[in-house]
């Protein structure tokens, strides 16, 4: 709190990005955790919420004669606008913003404040779903090819590593540690997946430190290890992820890639996925596009292409395309590193992982993947997502990367995920959030060290506890057996890489499709379920009756009830749908009738991020604290539709409907 | 003419057909006066294409050896390949074939010949009378009436005989102000919007020349449909400079100084040339398979289809907006008011009317508002994206607002009664056809054809029960509200269904089309057979039908919008 000068700034103004007519007057309130901003005024009191931890950058703006501007961007593509009238007010709110959004140790983040009430039994109980050991078993291993290795123990080996790693069988402990000290920060090669019907498998490392000439026996030896580890193949691509001009220049510092000649049975390969400098870049550049006011078509697309992040996308995906077919179709084993074989080789196994093997499409297996290619094979969360205050050279958008590709999949193959298009956004906005501890630090050892499972929550558990939210209604589990591995078209045009709004624009609902295909569908199939509860319990009554030969045993469904309530809610949906600015001319006309402000000021408490209740943090931000319930009516419980006793004196009124 | 002289090799064996994302098929290949005949000589697995000639936008040959290869490609944009043995059937087929799909005499078209194999229902040719729309007009206000002052077209040769007008005017006045507007088309009643009793009127430029004519009677009948107080938009489709430009032709715009009660609005949309040649270049970029994603974004801007997109909507969007938000009404013209201007009064008929969103409500809107109001398509569809000849009145101006009608369709997924197959259809059957609804630029024109008497209208067999249900949108519950689509670029996209349809697998996207219909055929069923069951168990423990579909009309609540 000390870091706090100004809790608390009345008449400020919040902007609206889309059209500057519009702002709320209202308080604004600096919290240990959370920048609040309240609206005055009406009953509804709308509020966002924005946890330090989001925050990327506070600008403060030249003072105008309304005010002093300030301008947050958000880690999670919000940007927020205010104005604070006194300019000694916005010094001060910007001077403690500045050192909230950098916490210097990890202690000051949210996840260690944070308390869903949950028992200490319930939290290892989360820890627990997501188990790595148990994939690897899952993925048919240990078996007589790989086995778990203990050489990491005490993290002795590698420290970016995790203690349990998979390795061929016949790489023996002398093998394992030769080829590390020949790898970059150690991280010599180890299993991310295994194929067991052809026994190929994808491994991971860094970067050879061959220099112009160097070489290592042990190293040789260990990809000779993973060659032999399947049996049916005799080569192994080894897939170097950067643009061959990056890995030559690393010679010089002696490092580099790996020389055909060297080892023995190796089919080499660039595939050039740019480095996170010049990917944190291309963010910031498709960023200003999608901050653009009214931005023209051209504009747009020029500024898209510009940016040149959809070409990064598909780079990503086109190498774990090739990693998925050469272990599917040619049943080749791969090698995959970068240069620390933390960023590029992470996206790429993970992809591929998702391509080759149906498991990492249902929500359960996507947090596997993550935990598995991520977490535990040393990503450094904190110094990518700008967790602690750091070097902002260190800071990149690697994770967002693999999820968009995992989207760009979702638009192509829309049966083949378990899990929608929220789960993703909401993964993202945790990996920044700082309030669960799966992402916290830069390793397992650093995680370990914390005792991070014994202070904080698990993400994966809170997701998992609201799953429902997450489904995607149109999921056909049998997907396998129909199509296989997922290919996805590799040119541009087949394969249309689109530019992801849901994401990048998510907090201007106002550009986003008006009705969810996702949310109806599931409240299709939610009533669906109902409906066949109800025709259980009502055949049970008329096998009842028949017996007894009975009618005076009142059976009705709550559902009028509900149909009023519903009728009710859907009602007050016609005013969350106004036209956007479509022409400058209309604002001189004299004529707007004055009920026209009111009915867009209630529209505009629904311009509210309406996340689903189940994030704490997110339903903060939501209608909840206003009054609006979630508008898709998607709750099960609420419904109730099975008999009840007391609903019988509906049925007058009923007959009367009836007849 | 017989077609017979034009085909001098009607058959050819051996012929491999290639087509994007499917095997080469050997087969035979066969001509006729209207089509292209494949089929696959295979038994087990008997594949056949049936193109018709008019459907071929232009040919391609080329010659390895003896084996001569024909691209063709489709105004429906696809584009097939045909190995075909023999130099010189090679050259009478591709010879026949351009002969047969630019044939001059519309009387020799298919749908002069093609018969029907269907019960016919309800004759589409009398499907959507004016007479009939005009019923349900009168019942809301008695200001309009119906003048048949051009029932042999000679006041306007491109309106219909009966049009809609303000019940003050009379023949003779609408006959000078026909004189005082571009090709006669005098303003009439495009759209009345019920919840406030504003209209939308069309017409085309007036005839002011640079000395600024003026024309009593143009002013009365314009300011006649506003009450007195009352304020009125002028939407031109050109730019100010452009319509200036144009009184120097003859042409021109409304003085304010003569309409008092109207403010204009200049909202520029793109005419013919530009909008064909932004086609050529869009579908040029779409059939590029490099794999270079740089080159695909900025083709995609420079062929400018999507800044067109979003001017056109954006237009309709503003009409639609004056009408329902500022209680004005609106009079909506460009030049000949056969383009741009349909393109608007229709979309902002979308946006205010549910009706519209039906199968039948948008049937009979491209009746009215395209059809009757003299688009002429036949000049407009002539040729597609694939046309050499730089003729000047093509234009994909219909295949715009079907654009963007699937950009609303994409917006709000539950609000319309059809779905994507059925704009596509509709965008095969504008450019070519078995069924004679859009030949011809007007409806005097297709009386002289005699159209309905000689040809099927596509509305007949699209009406069938068996059809329409291919066109159906599950996803459908009927919202009587008007929608409100986003114009901002994150929110348009490119109309995947027609420009990279055949350069994309569909499998997946067609099982989730088949997945979403499970979904809600599953639900159906189980509301009906509890329906029955609740009924049956006794006539007082019903349950109300209409119960059921509540939950599922307020799960579709609108996403709240920042606009």
């Amino acid at each position: 709190m000390e870091h706090i000068r100004m809790p608390k700034v009345e008449n400020v103004r919040l902007l609206d990005r889309l059209s500057s007519r519009k702002a709320a007057v209202g308080t604004l309130y600096l919290t240990a955790t959370h920048v609040i901003f309240v609206e005055n005024g009406s009953e509804t009191r709308k509020e966002t919420w924005v946890l330090h931890s989001q925050i990327s950058s506070i600008e403060k703006q030249a003072t105008t004669a309304t005010g002093c501007p300030l301008l947050i961007r958000c880690k999670n593509f919000q940007v927020i606008q205010l104005v604070i009238p006194q300019e000694r007010d916005c010094h001060d709110v910007y001077i403690s913003l500045i050192r909230l959004a950098r916490p210097v140790k990890y202690e000051e983040l949210y996840c260690f404040s944070f308390n869903p009430k949950l028992d200490k039994e319930e939290r290892e109980k989360g820890w627990k779903l997501v188990n790595l050991s148990e994939e690897y078993n899952r993925m048919g291993i240990p078996n007589s090819y790989w086995q778990i290795s203990d050489v990491n123990r005490e993290y002795g080996v590698c420290d970016s590593y995790p203690t349990e790693v998979y390795v061929p069988k016949s790489a023996t402990a002398h093998i394992i540690v030769g080829s590390s000290k020949f790898r970059s920060r150690r991280r010599f090669p180890a299993l991310s997946y295994y194929c067991k019907d052809n026994n190929a498998s994808i491994c991971r490392s860094s970067q050879p430190l061959s220099g112009f000439s160097a070489r290592c026996l042990e190293d040789e030896q260990m990809l000779q290890a993973i060659r032999k580890a399947n049996p049916g193949s005799d080569f192994i691509y080894v897939v170097d992820t950067r643009p061959k001009l990056n890995a030559m220049a690393n010679r010089a510092a002696g490092k580099g890639y790996e020389n055909e000649d060297n080892y023995s049975n190796i089919k080499f390969q660039f595939i050039g996925i740019e480095n996170i400098h010049v990917m944190r870049n291309s963010l910031q550049k498709m960023l200003e596009v999608c901050e653009m006011k009214s931005p023209s078509m051209s504009d747009f697309l020029w500024g898209l292409e510009n940016s040149g992040w959809l070409k990064h996308i598909k780079a990503i995906m086109d190498a774990g395309i090739f990693i998925a077919k050469a272990v599917a179709e040619e049943g080749v084993s791969v090698l995959v590193h970068c240069s620390d074989g933390w960023d590029r080789t992470a996206q790429v196994c993970s992809v591929a992982s998702l391509l080759l093997d149906p498991h990492y499409r249902t929500m359960k297996g996507f947090m596997v993947l993550i935990e598995k290619d991520w977490v535990s094979f040393g990503h450094k969360f904190n110094h990518r997502y700008g967790n602690l205050d750091g070097d902002p050279k260190e800071i990149s958008p690697v994770i967002d990367q693999f999820i968009e590709c995992v989207w760009q999949l979702m638009e192509q193959f829309p049966c083949a995920f378990e899990f929608n298009e929220r789960f993703l956004i909401h993964i993202q906005h945790h990996i920044y959030s700082c309030q669960f501890g799966n992402f916290l630090c830069n390793s397992q050892k650093e995680r370990r060290e914390l005792k991070i499972q014994e202070r904080t929550y698990s993400l994966w558990a809170h997701l998992w506890k609201n799953r429902a939210d997450y489904l995607n209604p149109l999921y056909r589990p049998d997907h396998r057996q129909i199509w296989g591995t997922l290919h996805p078209q590799m040119a541009p045009c087949n394969f249309l890489y689109k530019f992801w709004s849901g994401m990048y624009n998510r907090f201007e609902k106002g550009l986003h499709p008006r009705q969810s295909v996702t949310d109806y569908l599931m409240a299709v199939k939610e009533e669906t379920q109902q409906l066949e509860e109800e025709l259980a319990v009502l055949g049970e009554r008329l096998a009842n009756l028949q017996k007894l030969q009975l009618n005076g045993n009142k059976v009705k469904s709550k559902q009028q009830d509900r149909s009023k309530e519903l009728a009710l809610s859907a009602s007050s949906n016609s005013l969350a749908n106004t036209p956007q600015e479509y022409s400058n001319d209309l604002k001189s006309f004299p004529s707007r009738s004055p009920s026209q402000g009111d009915e867009e000021d209630s529209a505009l408490i629904l311009t509210q991020d309406n996340l689903k209740s189940s994030d704490p943090d997110l339903s903060a931000n939501s209608d909840q604290e206003s009054g609006v319930e979630d508008l898709s009516c998607r709750s099960p419980s609420a419904g109730g539709c099975l008999p009840s006793e007391d609903s019988g004196k509906d049925s007058d009124e009923a007959v009367c409907l009836a007849v | 003419m017989e077609f017979a002289e034009l085909i001098k090799t009607p058959r050819a064996d051996n012929v491999v057909l290639h087509r994007p994302f499917e095997p080469a098929v050997e087969g035979t290949l066969c001509l006729t006066g209207h089509h292209l005949i494949f089929s696959s000589r295979r038994q087990d697995n008997a594949e056949e294409l049936w193109l018709l000639h008019s459907n071929i936008d232009s040919i391609e040959k080329r010659f390895v050896g003896s084996l001569g290869t024909i691209v063709i490609k489709c105004k429906d944009l696809r584009i097939i390949q045909l190995d075909i043995p023999g130099m010189e059937e090679c050259l009478n087929i591709a010879s026949s074939i351009e002969a047969l799909s630019t044939l001059d005499s519309v009387t020799l078209m298919y749908p002069f010949f093609y018969r029907p194999m269907f019960e016919i229902v309800e004759d589409g040719w009398s499907a959507f009378l004016p007479e009939k729309e005009f019923e349900f007009l009168n019942a809301l206000t008695d200001e309009w009436r119906l003048t048949y002052i051009n029932k042999d077209f000679s006041i306007c040769p491109s309106y219909p005989p009966v049009v809609t007008v303000p019940k003050s005017i009379d023949d003779e006045t609408l006959q000078k102000v026909a004189v005082f507007r571009h090709g006669g088309r005098f303003p009439v009643l495009s759209y009345y919007h019920k919840k406030n009793g504003m209209v939308m009127m069309r017409t085309s430029q007036p005839l002011t020349g640079t000395n600024g004519k003026r024309c009593k009677d143009d002013e009365k009948l314009i300011n006649s449909t506003l009450g007195p107080g009352r304020r009125g938009y002028i939407i031109d489709t050109r730019s100010l400079s452009a319509a200036q430009q144009a009184r120097a032709k003859g042409g021109g715009f409304e003085v304010e100084v003569y309409y008092p009660q109207w403010r204009r609005i200049h909202k520029s949309v793109e005419r013919f040339n530009i909008l064909q040649e932004s086609l050529i270049k869009l579908v040029e970029a779409c059939n590029d398979q490099s794999h270079n994603m740089d080159r695909w974004l900025s083709k995609l801007e420079a062929s400018n289809w999507l800044t067109h997109v979003k001017e056109i909507l954006t237009a309709g969007c503003l009409a639609a907006q004056c009408i329902d938000r500022e209680d004005a009404s609106v009079l909506v013209h460009g030049t000949e008011g056969t383009d741009s201007t349909l393109q608007i009064t229709s979309l902002a008929q979308i946006i205010l009317d549910p009706d519209c969103r039906t199968i039948r409500g948008f049937e009979s809107l491209i009746v009215r508002e395209w059809l009757q109001a003299g688009h002429p398509f036949q000049q407009r569809c002539a040729q597609s994206a694939y046309s050499n000849s730089k003729q000047k009145w093509e234009a994909p101006v219909f295949l715009l607002f079907l654009d963007c009608v699937w950009q609303m369709l994409h917006q709000f997924p539950c609000s319309f009664e059809f779905n994507e197959h059925f704009l596509v259809t509709l965008f095969e059957h504008a450019y070519a056809s078995q069924f004679g609804t859009f030949l011809g630029n007007n409806e005097n024109e297709r009386s002289k054809l005699k159209l309905p008497q000689k040809t099927m209208s596509l509305w007949s067999w699209v009406n069938q029960p068996e059809e329409l249900k291919n066109f159906k949108n599950p996803l459908f519950e009927a919202n009587s509200l008007v929608i409100w689509p986003s114009v901002a670029p994150q929110s348009l996209q490119l109309w995947e269904g027609v420009f990279l349809r055949w350069n994309r697998p569909s499998k997946f996207l067609d099982e989730a089309q088949e997945e979403m219909r499970k979904i809600i055929s599953d639900n159906r069923v189980l509301q009906e057979k509890l329906w029955d069951n609740s009924y049956f168990l006794s006539p007082f423990d019903w349950l109300p039908k209409e119960a059921v579909s509540y939950k599922l009309r307020s799960a579709l609540c609108f996403c709240p919008i920042a606009g």
